[in-house]
């Protein structure tokens, strides 16, 4: 087993990343879209950790702790929306919410 | 320093399939199972890299708070689930924009992979400097008081927007 390197953490994040990017894509469910978005946010933390372990800081960490707060609030935001999308379409398929489309 | 190695290889494996799974499975209640599962291998990434805090808040924030706050929704809504028919889709918008997606995601794999092949692996520093609690709340609260200050208006808005944008409207 060769040790990890800044490298080993930066590709695991960029393959959690891309996870997360495919799952926004192909995805036809809102919910599975959002916990997507938080599998590419969790990508970028680690991303910061790791910078933070090499350059022997602690700014990542903190920068983490502000991504986490956000993405609480996104959570929030986002599942409030989909709470009100579905009383109206009954369904959280996100090709059924075309009404703004011309 | 060899343990770390193969603590390091487990943890990236598990939390790249569980991630894995996030997406490629059907009902969301599992989604946000393996999502957990995902947070916990992180976790343990970022104690490895000398973390302990962030590792800690992992836990209690994303894997605790905002999971339990998604599982709500999903028993809330009683989710349907994705149905196959539904996903060979009668609606006419699906095909096209989700090849284009696929495309470019995969564009995206391509690129990461590049760019961080050219790159030399930089050996991580042998001491892992623990970083304390102590550090952190300093440099918070010193440098990064206007920061953490305007993080509380953001929650604030975002309580307040979740709960207009939930309610129920009277008529």
């Amino acid at each position: 087993m060769p040790d990890p390197t800044l490298n080993s953490y930066l590709m695991l994040s960029a393959v959690l990343f891309s996870i997360g990017t495919a799952g926004v894509f192909l995805r036809r469910n809102l919910i599975t879209i959002l916990l997507s978005i938080e599998i590419m946010l969790n990508a970028v933390n680690l991303t910061f950790v790791a910078a933070d372990r090499f350059f022997q800081t602690v700014d990542g960490q903190i920068i983490v702790f502000f991504v986490m707060t956000v993405a609480a609030a996104e959570a929030a935001v986002g599942l409030a929306i989909i709470i009100a999308l579905f009383r109206h379409r009954d369904s959280l398929n996100p090709d059924a919410f075309t009404s703004l489309k011309w | 320093m060899h343990m770390d190695a193969l603590y390091f290889w487990i943890l990236a494996a598990a939390a790249v399939i569980a991630s894995l799974l996030v997406v490629g499975q059907r009902n969301p209640m599992h989604s946000v199972m393996w999502l957990i599962v995902s947070f916990c291998a992180l976790s343990g990434l970022y104690v490895l890299l000398g973390a302990p805090f962030v590792a800690a808040i992992q836990i209690i924030i994303y894997a605790g708070a905002i999971m339990v706050l998604f599982l709500f929704v999903v028993m809330l809504l009683n989710v349907p689930t994705e149905t196959p028919d539904e996903r060979r889709s009668r609606l006419p918008v699906s095909a096209g924009p989700r090849h284009f997606g696929a495309v470019l995601s995969l564009a995206l794999v391509v690129e990461l992979a590049w760019a961080l092949s050219r790159v030399q692996g930089a050996a991580m520093p042998a001491n892992p400097t623990e970083t304390s609690v102590h550090a952190i709340g300093l440099r918070l609260y010193r440098d990064y008081a206007f920061a953490f200050e305007s993080t509380s208006v953001l929650i604030l808005v975002a309580m307040v927007g979740a709960i207009i944008l939930a309610r129920k409207e009277q008529k």
